[in-house]
């Protein structure tokens, strides 16, 4: 840890959130003569995206370094007027919950950018790609970052225009119907939200996060929490997505450019969760216990509901997607991470912390993985790319090959790697649920949620023997593909290298981010015992 | 001897009625002096006009206390005809801020330079100035017949607007919303003299005792008539079932008078509606509240309905799309009014006028891009905005912005944030299941909204690159300077508004009663 003194580590969190939006602004003015490389003005937009994302990577890297772990409780805290009259503040921080996430947008953001710096998109009009990117960065860590319920909704919907841009305008196939879906699913899940958090706001007379969190529910009558969360709930479930409302997702994913998927991945998905564990939890646990067996009924329903739409595509002559299977395995590993909160105990939530974490990283990775393969191969149907034999891309490109094995592995879950984890805490606090949940029910839950594990396990792993082994067959639709793809580029290298050493860190010690989120949450819930 | 003048004639404080008054007397100027200048000349009118207008703005300065009153019976200290009060100060800024963007839009129309297209100028002044100046008295009228008056004032001349323009569906246009509205005053004149019965008084405050003092007998009597008077002026707001004649007069009329209509026109009508309800009838808002409540649902369910139909491809499918796009605003411009009847009038005004200050911004903002498009385009089909952005860049970002505020979607913060407060006061208001209507219809109006901003997005298709040079430069070329302007002012009152939402935020705790 470096000390730095409070308004140092405010300003670099305030700095953080602005420097991404007036670099979205600043991207669609034409560049300054001194900044003009080589390349024409497409490259020096792009750059611009690669510097200001990077320099918001250091500014997180610096508030990260400067946390003090052994406070709990906000750190970097700003608190300023803002509209009076609707009660809204300009209200940031961090705590252990959000720091990790913090990090992840940037360095994700970051990354994409870098990626889209080598291989600009392929729909064109740079300019108005990164002032989407870098406004969808400034959105999502800005949803990270307040404290303030009004403020949260803004953030949150702030998103929603860049990412609908991102989809339609630079997606594949089908992106118009999938960009919509996406839109109104989120929309129409936000406004109800936004009817929750009035709710809360009003009846509890501030909006102030921190301040409702403290005061666990109390001056909130129990029917007001219900319908908050109810609420709060459908809108940030729409988002997470929790099964049944994730059918907007695959969608979404198999269109969207390799960068949108990986955000929507890495960074837009874990804005539900957050916000459950950020809001839902501290602000109505009355409401939250009331919903929580069914938040977790719904949430290992959507574990088996993936695993088995998963398999289902990996079938040979299903004509599965391997970005569709990727995104269907994203609705079980939340699912994951929803089956910890409702657990409600500080074990479940640290897991569906780290699990929210290592999603990012995991998933992040394998969609830049598949966008490579794309690129290589010119397609990500399994069967065009398997056929009967498999795709054999150990033999081709070992180096590339061997990396999509590593995410496969991971994203199922194997010990030493990020995606362990999460996981087990999930099902051991669904071992032990809080006070006053049904534990046969939580039990349940946790048998039900352990055999999807077994069939995520198994489509995974058919993942990796239908597209790295295999023995190319003569005559099969494989036959397109060169005998020799390109390995692994050096830029590639840098932009998955990171996310790669980082699952294996997180894998081997993952008290670096349970240390992080264990006190915060240990605050934030109420009645738990030290 | 002087207690008899004293009781027969009221006293009049002009500096208290000045906006209305300048208003109408520069409409007056702007017609006599059509008559004697010469025809080279006659582009002068607009900016005579336009100064007019800057000139009644200006006069509301020394108001803006709100503390002044004018017209006042010389025996009754609390019945006065006309209240400069805060409220009515604020609609009358915004309805001449709003009629100051009309003229710029208008000024190009009306220039005789323009050709045959062009509008009448002395005949079209008179009448924009003549219903704003009944715009602007509607808000302070403190009695039935004068608030009828206004109204009157300010919809009797837009038919004629309506109907200005030569050939085209205009007249026909004219003629359905002359009719309409024709039947919605009858029915108002009615109810008024209903009320009239039933209170015994026209001023608003002895009404609000007068009803509830009155005759257990009469109470059916009351509550038609209060019933009935509130249609004429849901019929102002184009509220659902009243509607009708919104799309066709908007399609038939001049653009910058279907702006005009859709901000200045609705404003007054809204303001009319809380003066009526918050002043007159507060003790009957068990009788209106659920009524306008049922109206703004309605309204807004069935404007943004319409709205999605919209086709790229059908001419006018633009302005077509503004013009549902405006019912659907009036039925949440109609909730806090609902409201009002469950948590107070302050509220409720202050919400109103502050949703009300983001549309009108907004919304004559977009009215402003399309007649900015509409010169290279003049089918005013949707597929027409198609590739914008690479064509005019800042066109493209202000209309974007303007639909995104319109939508309630960041980057346009301040339309997010007035749609909150609009839907807090549902919530505050108990009014649970018209806020789950409202937040439904905003997700719903975001398709249209959303796809419509998409589309400048879009790249150009490569018929409209090429047959662009056709147009001849000229056309396209020539200087829209007083479009730019209107456009630039309404961006930089909605990013001033974007940046600092307290701005137009802070009505809404502000005391107005």
């Amino acid at each position: 840890m470096i000390p730095l003194n409070d308004t140092v580590t405010q300003w670099l969190l305030i700095a953080a959130v602005v420097l991404p939006l007036l670099g979205a602004a600043a991207a669609l003015l034409p560049a300054p003569p001194g900044l003009r490389g080589p390349g024409g003005p497409e490259r020096d937009v792009l750059r611009h995206g690669v510097t200001v994302s990077g320099a918001v990577l250091l500014l997180t890297l610096a508030l990260a370094a400067a946390f003090d772990r052994d406070r709990p409780g906000v750190q970097a805290e700003t608190d300023v007027s803002w509209i009076p009259s609707l009660g809204a503040r300009i209200h940031l921080g961090v705590d252990g919950i959000s720091l990790p996430l913090l990090v992840l947008s940037a360095l994700l953001t970051f990354l994409c950018a870098l990626y889209a710096y080598v291989r600009p998109p392929a729909g064109g009009d740079p300019r108005a790609f990164v002032a989407f990117v870098l406004l969808l960065e400034g959105g999502t860590l800005a949803t990270f970052a307040v404290l303030d319920l009004l403020l949260f909704f803004l953030a949150f919907e702030t998103v929603l225009v860049p990412m609908y841009f991102l989809i339609a305008r630079w997606g594949g196939e089908g992106r118009g119907p999938a960009a919509w879906r996406f839109v109104l699913y989120t929309v129409l899940g936000s406004v109800v939200m936004l009817l929750g958090l009035l709710l809360i706001g009003l009846r509890a007379g501030t909006f102030d996060m921190i301040a409702l969190a403290e005061a666990h529910g109390e001056g909130l009558t129990h029917t007001t929490q219900l319908l908050a969360v109810l609420a709060i709930g459908i809108g940030l479930a729409v988002k997470t997505p929790m099964w049944p409302l994730h059918s907007w997702l695959p969608d979404a994913h198999t269109a969207a450019p390799t960068v949108g998927s990986v955000l929507l991945a890495g960074v837009l998905l874990k804005m539900g969760t957050y916000g459950l564990v950020r809001i839902a939890l501290p602000i109505a646990p009355d409401g939250m216990r009331t919903f929580a067996p069914y938040l977790g009924a719904f949430a290992v329903a959507g574990i088996v509901y993936a695993s088995l739409a998963c398999l289902a595509l990996v079938r040979q002559g299903a004509g599965g997607d391997l970005k569709r299977l990727i995104a269907y395995s994203s609705v079980g590993h939340m699912g994951f991470v929803l089956l910890g909160i409702a657990t409600l105990t500080p074990t479940g939530v640290n897991g569906a912390l780290f699990a929210n974490v290592a999603h990012g990283l995991i998933t992040g990775l394998l969609f830049f993985l598949v966008g490579a393969l794309k690129e290589r191969t010119g397609t990500t149907d399994l069967d065009r790319l398997a056929g009967a034999g498999g795709a054999a891309l150990y033999g081709r490109t070992p180096r590339f090959g061997g990396l999509l094995a590593f995410a496969a592995v991971a994203s199922l879950g194997l010990p030493g790697l990020a995606g362990f984890w999460g996981e087990l805490l999930a099902m051991l606090g669904a071992f032990d649920p809080a006070a006053g949940l049904s534990r046969p029910a939580y039990l349940t839950y946790a048998a039900v949620a352990g055999g999807g594990t077994l069939l995520t396990a198994a489509y995974m792993l058919l993942v990796v023997r239908r597209v790295c082994m295999g023995d190319p067959v003569p005559g099969d639709p494989t036959a397109h593909l060169p005998g020799a793809l390109p390995d692994l580029r050096r830029h590639e290298f840098a932009a998955y290298g990171p996310l790669a050493a980082l699952t294996l860190l997180a894998g081997l010690w993952p008290a670096l981010l349970l240390d992080l989120t264990d006190p915060a949450v240990r605050h934030l819930l109420p009645g738990v015992a030290g | 001897m002087t207690t008899l003048a004293d009781r027969l004639t009221q006293s009049v404080d002009w500096a208290v009625i000045a906006p209305p008054v300048i208003t109408a007397v520069t409409a007056v100027v702007v017609l006599v002096a059509d008559l004697f200048l010469p025809a080279a000349r006659k582009r002068l009118l607009g900016p005579i006009a336009l100064a007019g207008l800057a000139l009644a703005a200006l006069a509301l300065v020394p108001l803006r206390h709100g503390d002044r009153v004018t017209f006042c019976l010389a025996d009754g200290p609390g019945a006065c005809s006309y209240a400069a009060d805060r409220f009515a100060v604020l609609v009358q800024l915004l309805v001449l801020g709003g009629a100051l963007l009309t003229a710029l839009l208008s000024l190009q129309e009306t220039d005789p330079r323009s050709g045959d297209s062009a509008l009448p100028g002395g005949e079209y002044w008179f009448l924009l100035l003549s219903s704003v100046t009944g715009a602007a008295l509607l808000p302070a009228s403190r009695d039935l017949a004068t608030l009828i008056i206004a109204l009157e004032v300010t919809t009797l001349p837009a038919y004629a607007l309506v109907a200005l323009r030569k050939g085209g569906d205009g007249p026909e246009a004219a003629l359905k919303f002359f009719l309409t509205s024709v039947a919605a005053t009858a029915v108002t004149l009615l109810g008024v003299s209903f009320v009239y019965a039933a209170s015994g008084s026209l001023h608003l405050g002895e009404i609000a005792s007068g009803l509830s003092a009155a005759d257990p007998r009469l109470a059916t009597l009351a509550e038609a008539g209060v019933a009935l008077t509130l249609v004429g002026f849901a019929f102002k707001t184009a509220a659902v079932p009243f509607h009708f004649w919104v799309p066709e007069t908007y399609l038939g009329a001049p653009l910058p008078v279907a702006a005009y209509l859709s901000v200045v026109g609705k404003t007054a009508g809204l303001a009319g509606l809380v003066v009526l309800t918050a002043r007159g009838f507060p003790d009957h808002g068990h009788l209106w509240g659920p009524v306008l409540a049922a109206l703004a649902g309605l309204t807004m369910t069935v404007g943004n309905a319409a709205a999605l139909r919209a086709t790229e491809d059908a001419p006018g499918g633009a302005v077509r799309l503004l013009a549902w796009s405006s019912v659907g605003q009036a039925g949440y411009l109609l909730v806090p009014i609902a409201a009002g009847a469950y948590v107070g009038a302050d509220e409720a005004m202050g919400t109103l006028l502050a949703y009300a200050l983001m549309y009108a911004a907004a919304n004559l903002g977009a009215f402003a891009v399309v007649a900015y498009a509409g010169r290279r385009s003049p089918g005013q089909r949707l597929a027409d905005y198609r590739g914008l952005w690479a064509r005019q860049p800042l066109a493209a970002l202000a209309l974007g912005f303007f639909l995104l505020c319109l939508a309630g979607l960041p980057p346009g913060v301040i339309g997010l944030f007035a749609k909150v407060a609009v839907l807090r006061t549902a919530v505050d208001a108990g009014l649970g299941v018209l806020a789950v209507v409202m937040a439904v219809n905003v997700a719903v109006a975001l398709y249209y909204y959303l796809r419509w901003t998409a589309l400048l997005f879009r790249p150009a298709p490569p018929a409209a690159a090429a047959e662009a040079p056709a147009d001849g430069p000229g056309d396209a070329a020539r200087p829209g300077r007083s479009l730019a302007g209107a456009i630039g002012l309404a961006a930089a009152a909605a990013l001033a508004f974007s940046g600092a939402p307290q701005l137009i935020l802070g009505f809404t705790t502000d005391a107005f009663l």
